[in-house]
């Protein structure tokens, strides 16, 4: 009877301990349960707030009127995990891009359109040949240790992330410098470089060869200034906070690695007047349904533009309730052709496997985030010429959907291989659920075009990238973003016979000719009408790839935040946000 | 005791070291490497990288490099997270992962054993068949399964707990129960079983006779001896629980050591998978030790052997 007694007072301890738990957790969690969850978006392009559902919008203002002038603005968004580094020189990932730029500021920076715009350059001249520009500096920048901005931390930190000793992957985007490259290679002295600061706030740059893109080039990360007094002997002095400095318009102010990093508005920011949030909160989840679940309870401000993703079987909902909105992002998914090998080093057979898919019912039945069908390499969103975005100068029609031509096309390409029929071929990509849904969606669609069979088969990240690029495929996965707003990054990387990204090995004199005459000619419109003139041998002539789609990324704001937008690169831009 | 201590201290390094050797080899044979990228790297960037790394050296070097920074405990800097040790990486996720798994150890324990307890003691009545009931449900829900549903049920729906992340007491409540259910369900099986058959005894049956009081008969006799393959299954677990697991700490945003197990090898993060196995491996093999020195403790026939074998 004893026994019973004491297991009968074990089990209700247990019950009222789990209610206590439970209770006082409830007046915690509660409070923030009245925040407005509406459908109000945020419109990227524009900044303004739409109201998809006045009824919530009105509950969404009251909120956001509630909040006096006094108050702190706060944003909080997340990213997937540590940021691998914040030294600009090194890291390479949009993880560490998010946190870093609010921390640093270079000579020019992007706009969300992805313009240049003037940050620490306060004007430029440049020499008639295009291959001198003469930079001036504001004088009233500070880093975060008090040291005033100089031309001098510039010419340090370039020369610092072209050495070869500090192995920076992203070194290449500075070797439009003049032996930029062969200082890189340990071919040059750092002297050589043509970089040098002429007093505090001049700095000269010299080109290797006239660059029309250079003022885009040169907001790049890779560009940014850095403290020679924290960085000189400390390579490690972006880990951790105490040795971290830095001259952007925010400052760390809390670092738990692999938890969360806190930014708070930089007091002596020269223009400070255009920051808005006193706080910005980042935190490390990675796992998409957390993170709706936290905005759902509003602890998080933001989904989406790599920070953050909403559930994929979430997103066609959230897409019809207003919830979340599309965004186009300047990234084109695409496969590979193995040019090298039978029968795909045969033309018509490329033309048919292209022609023969219907790329809207892919976007419309498995990627449903209305991505926009890829006729091209280039995506909407990069420039052209004279203000002008490159598709609206030169439009996609390189090919059309058409079964019957492609049936055509593929028994003429095999019997020009002399094959008898279409041979045993493998379709790879990186493990992921979405790539193996457009992978099998593309073969069924080949299955019923033209009655060839076409296996798929996944690979570990490593793996694929390895065999990917050792040619050991007969088609591939791939997708490619841009570095900075320019159709050259495009075309070049992914279609010159020397770039180390053209895994097809697709090789045609032609394009090679037209892209490097578009690089060395210093008039934008020639540079841009020889990259369309590539692009368009490469694609409506050679199909060299096969493109399928342009990406978009699927956001999500909280009511009453203003300019925080997806750029045109799929990043999340939030340093200018503002919350009403 | 000394002698077999020190025995089993010279086998531990042993392992350790055909560990270390075979994992080096492995993970470099596996193809890819911690420099490649979805977009190819420019030749020369590529051969800076190798040479910053030592990569370019050959792989008999590379594996002498390692061992002996390894005899200083310098487990290197990671290649994903450049200028991060290894060491620093490990120590800053290893304490959260601990903390949770402490308290999930705790709670498996308890809660295993009180479940275990009342089923035996109820032994095919209700409180059993209930009690088995639960446990089935913990074995069977897997952890991806039961984290998101206790996150959405009890975080959003209900808003009871916070959603993710470990910062206050009431964090650890979801991540604890998901991280527990398996080990609790487990354990309770394991104690229903053995305390069913310690309780026909004939040494219960005396105890009874000589008319010491049921709850003395339990804790004294019973549950003492129930323990035995519970203090087995605690080394495994201990050092299974507290190295993180992926999922838990994914959903609950918990910046613990798990993710970096299968992060480390996608990323072909050398150093870091090195680093990783050796802690995981020193960890496996302390915890078995404890647990062997624990299950002499508990089980006096054990001690008096090893008592006989010091003599």
């Amino acid at each position: 009877m004893k026994l019973r007694s004491i297991f009968t007072a074990m089990l209700v301890l247990a019950l009222v301990g789990t209610m206590l738990a439970a209770c006082s957790g409830s007046s915690g969690g509660n409070k923030d349960n009245n925040a407005a969850r509406s459908g109000n978006t945020t419109d990227a392009n524009t900044g303004t707030v739409n109201q998809s559902e006045s009824g919530s919008g009105e509950a969404a203002n009251k909120e956001a009127g509630g909040k006096s002038a006094g108050e702190p603005k706060e944003f909080r968004f997340t990213i997937s995990s540590e940021p691998p580094s914040l030294d600009p020189a090194i890291f390479t990932d949009s993880q560490s891009f998010l946190v870093a730029v609010g921390l640093f500021e270079g000579l020019y920076r992007l706009t969300p359109e992805g313009f240049s715009e003037p940050a620490l350059a306060e004007s430029y001249e440049v020499s008639s040949d295009n291959k001198t520009y003469v930079f001036k500096l504001r004088k009233d920048a500070k880093w975060s240790n008090g040291d005033p901005v100089t031309a001098h931390d510039f010419e340090y930190a370039w020369k610092r992330a072209l050495a070869p000793e500090t192995a920076s992957e992203y070194a290449y985007m500075l070797y439009y410098l003049e032996n930029g490259q062969s200082y890189n290679a340990g071919e040059a002295s750092a002297d050589d470089v043509g970089v040098k600061a002429l007093d505090d706030y001049t700095l000269e740059v010299s080109l290797q060869n006239p660059t029309p893109y250079f003022l885009d080039v040169i907001s790049h990360h890779a560009y940014w200034p850095v403290n020679p007094k924290a960085v000189d002997g400390r390579p490690d002095w972006a880990t951790e906070i105490d040795t971290l400095v830095t001259n952007g318009p925010f400052r760390m102010t809390e670092w738990q690695h692999g938890g969360k990093i806190v930014l708070t508005k930089n007091p002596d920011y020269y223009d400070a007047g255009k920051i808005h949030f006193d706080k910005v909160t980042i935190t490390m989840v990675e796992e998409a349904s957390t993170i709706l679940n936290l905005f759902r309870t509003d602890q998080i401000d933001w989904i989406g533009a790599q920070a953050g993703t909403i559930p994929t079987d979430e997103v066609q909902q959230l897409i019809q309730s207003g919830e979340a909105v599309v965004q186009p992002v300047a990234s084109v998914y695409y496969y590979l052709f193995n040019t090298t090998k039978k029968p795909f080093n045969n033309v018509k057979v490329r033309k048919a496997l292209s022609m023969s898919i219907d790329r809207q019912a892919i976007i419309d039945n498995v990627t449903k985030a209305n991505q926009k069908p890829a006729y091209g390499l280039v995506p909407p969103g990069i420039k052209g010429a004279d203000g002008k975005m490159f598709r609206d100068m030169y439009p996609d029609d390189y090919f059309r959907e058409n079964i019957e031509e492609a049936k055509k096309l593929l028994a003429e390409g095999l019997q020009e291989e002399g094959l008898s029929q279409f041979p045993e071929t493998t379709l790879i990509y990186n493990t992921s659920e979405g790539h193996k849904a457009i992978a099998e969606a593309i073969v069924d669609q080949w299955r019923k075009a033209l009655g060839i069979e076409v296996k798929v088969a996944n690979m570990e990240w490593g793996t694929f990238l390895e065999t990917r690029s050792a040619q050991q495929f007969d088609i591939a996965r791939a997708g490619w973003g841009a570095d900075f707003n320019h159709a050259i990054n495009f075309t070049y990387d992914l279609i010159h016979s020397t770039s180390g990204n053209n895994d097809g090995r697709y090789n045609n004199p032609e394009v090679d000719r037209h892209l490097d005459q578009a690089l060395a000619t210093n008039n934008d419109q020639e540079a841009v009408n020889h990259i369309a003139q590539a692009e368009k041998i490469a694609i409506a002539d050679d199909m060299a790839v096969l493109p399928i789609y342009y990406y978009t990324t699927v956001t999500m704001v909280k009511p009453g935040f203003v300019d925080v937008v997806s750029d045109f690169s799929g990043n999340l831009y939030w340093i200018f946000g503002d919350k009403q | 005791m000394v002698r077999f201590i020190l025995q089993k201290f010279l086998f531990m390094l042993l392992s350790l070291f055909v560990l270390v050797t075979a994992t080096f080899v492995l993970m470099n044979a596996v193809p890819g490497s911690p420099l490649q990228r979805e977009k190819a790297p420019n030749p020369q960037i590529q051969k800076n990288l190798e040479a910053f790394y030592g990569l370019d050296k050959p792989l008999i070097q590379q594996y002498g490099i390692y061992l002996k920074n390894l005899l200083r405990f310098d487990l290197g800097i990671s290649m994903k997270q450049r200028y991060k040790s290894v060491n620093k990486i490990i120590s800053d996720s290893f304490g959260y992962s601990l903390r949770l798994g402490i308290v999930s150890v705790m709670t498996s324990v308890v809660g295993g054993c009180v479940l275990g307890i009342i089923a035996a003691l109820y032994h095919r009545r209700f409180l059993d068949h209930l009690a088995m009931v639960l446990a089935v449900i913990g074995l069977a829900v897997p952890s991806m399964v039961l984290a998101p549903l206790l996150q959405y049920l009890f975080a959003v729906k209900l808003r009871l707990f916070p959603v993710a992340r470990l910062e206050g007491p009431l964090d650890y409540v979801l991540p604890t129960i998901a991280l527990s259910s398996v080990s609790i369900a487990f354990i309770a099986r394991l104690i229903r079983t053995t305390m069913i058959e310690v309780l026909h005894a004939d040494f219960i049956r005396t105890a009874k006779a000589k008319g010491l009081p049921g709850h003395l008969i339990v804790w004294r006799h019973a549950l003492r001896n129930s323990m035995l393959p519970v203090v087995t299954y605690l080394g495994y677990l201990v050092a299974n629980v507290i190295t993180g697991s992926v999922i838990i700490e994914a959903i609950f945003a918990i910046p613990g050591m798990g993710k970096f197990f299968v992060q480390s090898v996608i990323d072909r993060d050398y150093p870091l998978i090195m680093g990783i196995t050796v802690f995981y491996a020193v960890l496996l093999m302390v915890c078995r030790f404890l647990a062997d020195i624990a299950y002499a403790l508990v089980d006096p026939r054990l001690r008096l052997q090893a008592a006989k074998v010091a003599a």
